[in-house]
């Protein structure tokens, strides 16, 4: 039987997707069910002196509106931030209060203030137009850079600052500094990005007055982390009376982790209304009130020797957390970020330190990559101006660098297992044919173009697991993965799992490891996620982690089946368990091939008894009939892709206009279940971080108004943005779980914005530009050359 | 209220509906069609793309009582004698798709792109479908996709 690890195997989900048989939230209608529209604040920052909603409550077709009055007085909890960071000082970190209907103060624009439900949408809408909300507006705090100078935001929040934490040794990199040949420096702004999963956030809740159970159907890429915070720490209900459902979601990157005022505020409503309740948001609301991702201003410094070798690194960071701090905010500017900042190097001495701060913005968390983009960003940067400064090839410096020797202790916490980061910057040389690259440069100025290229080698820890590690870092919960694997009666095989598919195609991939565990066809092996009250509690799907801790717990649970059906086989085929051999299905009896399929010892295991009383039951003494396994995976240390991209852009100077001309991508994944998707993964990544880099800004102006919200403000890359990328691959297996496998989701977003960075500021011959570079700063930014190339000459 | 007779995937339906009530919401509302997806409010992401008589359009910014009398085909109409259209096909085959929400909308315009253009060049595609964000697959295999439809078609 050949192997389906490893093969290109057309997605399962995808028939129902193509044919418009996918089942998203906003496509779920319950009969009797209720519109929701929420009354949202129109500041940055005020006090809240009275809500009226007198008038609203007259309003056609209103059902009722509910304010943080009553949410208060139901004492609903609010919003979570899932890790607790410590400052340098050891002090701990500051957070506020973060209630689901803000009740005295509203802190970004967006922020839910009251709730209208009513019979339609449209009446909805009109009563929330009518609700008055009496405000103190109060000057804002928006921007990263100043925010500590500012007022305080939150009560008790001394320079709106949440923590200042460091990783590292100030005074080894003092040392280190003072010995180095050259100091190397860069400013950067890493800008804000709104994720813009293009499915809307929505939820429909429907609670049962007979049951007392709620039913919340949601976009989350974590149903079962949803329904324990909601009910840990919002008291909405307890977890066996909270089901939640995260059916077909389009797409999260990050901002479907947390769980959001919309849903803890509908599931608490739906049951004091006795209503089902829909709410979908429109793109706006989107962009106001989903987590955004990155928004630091750093400062940077690699202490170098004059041949180029790497002696100490420094970076101070300040992050924005936003109004307030969510699941996974003050750890992506953290651990997420700070370790993976000296990047694929050997660098002995290094710190970062991180201040984060509270802004009047929309609350910042996880976003595709989530810390190791920002972290790559700075030593890419940093690696590829020393190459500049010392006149070092960028390939030549980054090779004299990287370790040889794996494991890998990397200066700052992670000790990486496998890897051969010399194999992924030679292949990818070569496949983008680097050395041709000044024949090209000329070929482009005598077209009056700039052309430049750019190098980023990158590694990230994800994975995003080991539940012994992250909770000594801080996380509020372990981050372990389950799995049960249901072998039926009469042959096939549900697989569930706690992780949540929302467009990686775990229906397919998933199955594929399934099968090959099992013996057993593809097509026999259903994969099942996204329904609490289907299967184990499990995690999510955030950090790349899907496969390399989701994945290991449906392979340790196919084990068990096998382990038990060896047992059983060994007494229908009247031998020992070790003269079996389990292959391709098959239970086998070495020695005479006399054999059982896994399907008649499935049989076997659930009709332990005959009416035919010579019958000898298939079962061993003391083994109980069924084959169900579970498994709850906790690897023993994150895993570790690693790679290197290579870009080519063309300027055009008289326009601004970058263009990427070559992209190519050589990733260390270990082993690849299926090629098909880690590509398509690769690719969206790419073109994240190239949206990122050239095109994507998020701007709020001096009063906290998001100036970007609609996609007719904020540039969403399109199909012609983007030239055909060059993929290749090499592999090292992950040593930390059985299949070898790292994880494939993020690299792609983490790897790409230095690549064209660094590219376009080659063609600028060395000028910063920030991110993102768009035409009209290029543009700028060409001029200046021009300038100073004519005093040159 | 207006009265909206069409006839969708082949079938006549005819509706009584507010005369604000657009397409989209027409189509997944009144016809419980939901394969058309609704992913932005200004016109821009294209996931709500259908056709009108032939013609590809954005669902989302068109009143339903404005086509009224029209021919409406949808996502769900693709599908003949239990076959899925060779577009459909080539998106499996390619994985151009991943969480599926653009995914009826580009296969629309993807499909109206072949009606204008034969063999279209990997350009020519990206420029048509400007009109359809997807933040999934960086839209190569997207491309893949359609071009792989293109020598089948």
């Amino acid at each position: 039987m050949a192997s389906l690890v490893g093969s290109r195997v057309e997605r399962k989900e995808d028939k129902r997707l193509l044919t418009g048989k996918g089942r998203y939230t906003a496509d779920i209608n319950i009969a009797n069910q209720t519109y929701a529209v929420f009354v949202r604040s129109p500041h940055a920052r005020a006090k809240i002196k009275k809500v009226d909603t007198s008038k609203a409550l007259k309003a056609s077709g209103v059902v009722g509106i509910l304010t943080g009055e009553e949410i208060a007085a139901d004492k609903i909890g609010g919003l979570i931030a899932g890790w607790a960071i410590r400052s340098e000082d050891g002090s701990e970190m500051k957070v506020p209060a973060n209630p689901p209907l803000a009740k005295d103060s509203a802190n970004f624009v967006g922020e839910p203030i009251a709730v209208v439900f009513a019979e339609s949408l449209d009446e909805a809408k009109n009563a929330a137009d009518i609700v008055k909300v009496d405000y103190k507006v109060l000057k804002g705090v928006i921007n990263t850079a100043d925010a500590m100078k500012g007022e305080a935001i939150h009560d008790g929040i001394d320079k709106n600052l949440c923590y200042d934490w460091l990783l590292g040794d100030r005074k080894a990199v003092d040392e280190a500094f003072s010995k180095a040949d050259k100091i190397i420096k860069v400013d950067l702004i890493n800008n804000r990005c709104v994720p813009n999963a293009m499915e809307p956030r929505a939820c429909v809740v429907d609670y049962n007055t007979a049951s007392e159970e709620i039913t919340l159907y949601t976009t989350s890429q974590n149903p079962h982390l949803s329904r324990l915070i909601m009910s840990a720490f919002g008291g909405v209900a307890p977890e066996n009376k909270l089901r939640v459902v995260a059916p077909d979601v389009g797409g999260g990157f990050g901002s479907k982790i947390n769980v959001y005022n919309e849903e803890i505020v509908c599931s608490w409503a739906s049951k004091k209304i006795e209503r089902p309740i829909k709410w979908v948001a429109e793109r706006t609301e989107s962009f106001l009130t989903d987590t955004h991702g990155r928004d630091h201003v750093t400062h940077a410094e690699l202490a170098v020797s004059n041949d180029g070798k790497f002696l100490g690194f420094k970076n101070e960071t300040i992050a924005n957390l936003g109004a307030y701090a969510r699941v996974f905010g003050t750890v992506t500017p953290t651990y997420l970020f700070g370790p993976c900042a000296t990047g694929v190097y050997i660098i002995p001495a290094a710190y970062s330190n991180v201040k984060a701060v509270y802004t009047n913005t929309a609350p910042v968390d996880a976003y595709r990559g989530a810390g190791r983009p920002e972290a790559t960003y700075t030593i890419e940067r940093l690696v590829e101006k020393a190459a500049m400064e010392l006149g070092i090839d960028r390939t030549e410096i980054r090779m004299k660098n990287f370790p040889t020797e794996f494991p890998f202790k990397q200066t700052l916490i992670h000790t990486v297992d496998s890897g051969d980061y010399v194999a992924g910057l030679e292949k990818a040389k070569q496949m983008s044919d680097y050395n041709g690259f000044a024949a090209r440069r000329k070929k482009s100025e005598a077209n009056g173009k700039l052309r430049g290229i750019g190098v980023s080698s990158y590694f990230e820890a994800c994975g995003i697991a080991p539940s012994a590690v992250v909770m000594s870092l801080g996380c509020g919960v372990g981050l372990w993965e389950s799995s049960e694997v249901r072998f039926n009666p009469t042959g096939q095989v549900s697989v569930f799992t706690g992780a949540h598919s929302h467009g990686q195609g775990h229906d397919t991939t998933f199955a594929q490891i399934a099968a090959d565990e099992l013996g057993v066809t593809l097509e026999t092996v259903d994969v099942v996620h996204g329904d609490t009250d289907k299967g184990t509690f499990g995690m999510g799907t955030y950090g790349s982690r899907s496969l390399a801790v989701g994945g290991i717990a449906i392979v340790n649970a196919c084990r068990k089946i096998v382990a038990k059906g060896k047992r059983v086989a060994a007494k229908m085929l009247e031998v020992s368990e070790d003269e079996i051999n389990f292959k391709d299905g098959e239970f086998v009896v070495t020695k005479s091939n006399k054999k059982k399929t896994i399907g008649e010892v499935a049989f076997a295991c659930y009709l332990p008894g005959s009416r035919d009383s010579d019958f000898k039951s298939p079962l061993p003494e003391g083994e109980e009939p069924g084959l169900i396994e579970s498994s709850f995976f906790d690897p023993a240390n994150f895993s570790f892709p690693a790679g290197s991209h290579i870009s080519e852009v063309e300027i055009d100077p008289d326009t601004g206009e970058v263009k990427v001309e070559k992209y190519t991508a050589v990733d260390d994944f270990g082993r690849i279940v299926n090629p098909l998707v880690v590509e398509g993964q690769v690719h969206g990544g790419i073109a994240q971080g190239i949206g990122q880099a050239l095109h994507e800004n998020t701007e709020y102006d001096e009063t906290g108004q998001l100036i970007t919200a609609s996609y007719m403000d904020y540039t969403m890359p399109r199909a012609d943005n983007f030239p055909e990328f060059n993929l290749g691959f090499t592999c090292t297996h992950a040593t930390t779980n059985p299949l070898g496998v790292k994880g494939c989701g993020e690299a792609g977003a983490i790897a790409s914005p230095p690549a064209i960075m660094n590219a376009v500021i080659d063609a600028l011959d060395g000028q910063e530009i920030s991110m993102p570079a768009t035409a009209e700063k290029v543009w700028k930014a060409c001029k200046l050359l021009k300038k100073s190339n004519s005093k040159a000459a | 209220m207006s009265k909206v007779t069409l006839e969708v995937n082949g079938k006549k339906v005819s509706k009584d509906v507010p005369n604000h009530t657009i397409l989209s919401d027409f189509l997944r509302d009144n016809l419980n069609l939901t394969g058309t997806h609704v992913g932005c409010d200004t016109s821009q992401c294209g996931a709500c793309v259908v056709h009108v008589d032939g013609k590809s359009i954005k669902s989302c910014s068109t009143l339903a009582a404005d086509v009224d009398g029209s021919k409406v085909t949808t996502i769900e109409g693709l599908v003949k004698d239990g076959k899925m259209h060779p577009m459909q096909e080539a998106f499996k085959k390619m994985h151009g798709l991943q969480c599926g929400f653009c995914t009826p909308g580009m296969v629309m315009s993807a499909i109206d792109l072949l009606q204008n253009k034969k063999n279209p060049s990997d350009a020519e595609i990206r420029k048509w479908l400007e009109g359809n964000i997807c933040r999934c697959t960086g839209y190569q295999n997207i491309v893949a996709a359609v071009k792989e439809a293109a020598s089948k078609v």
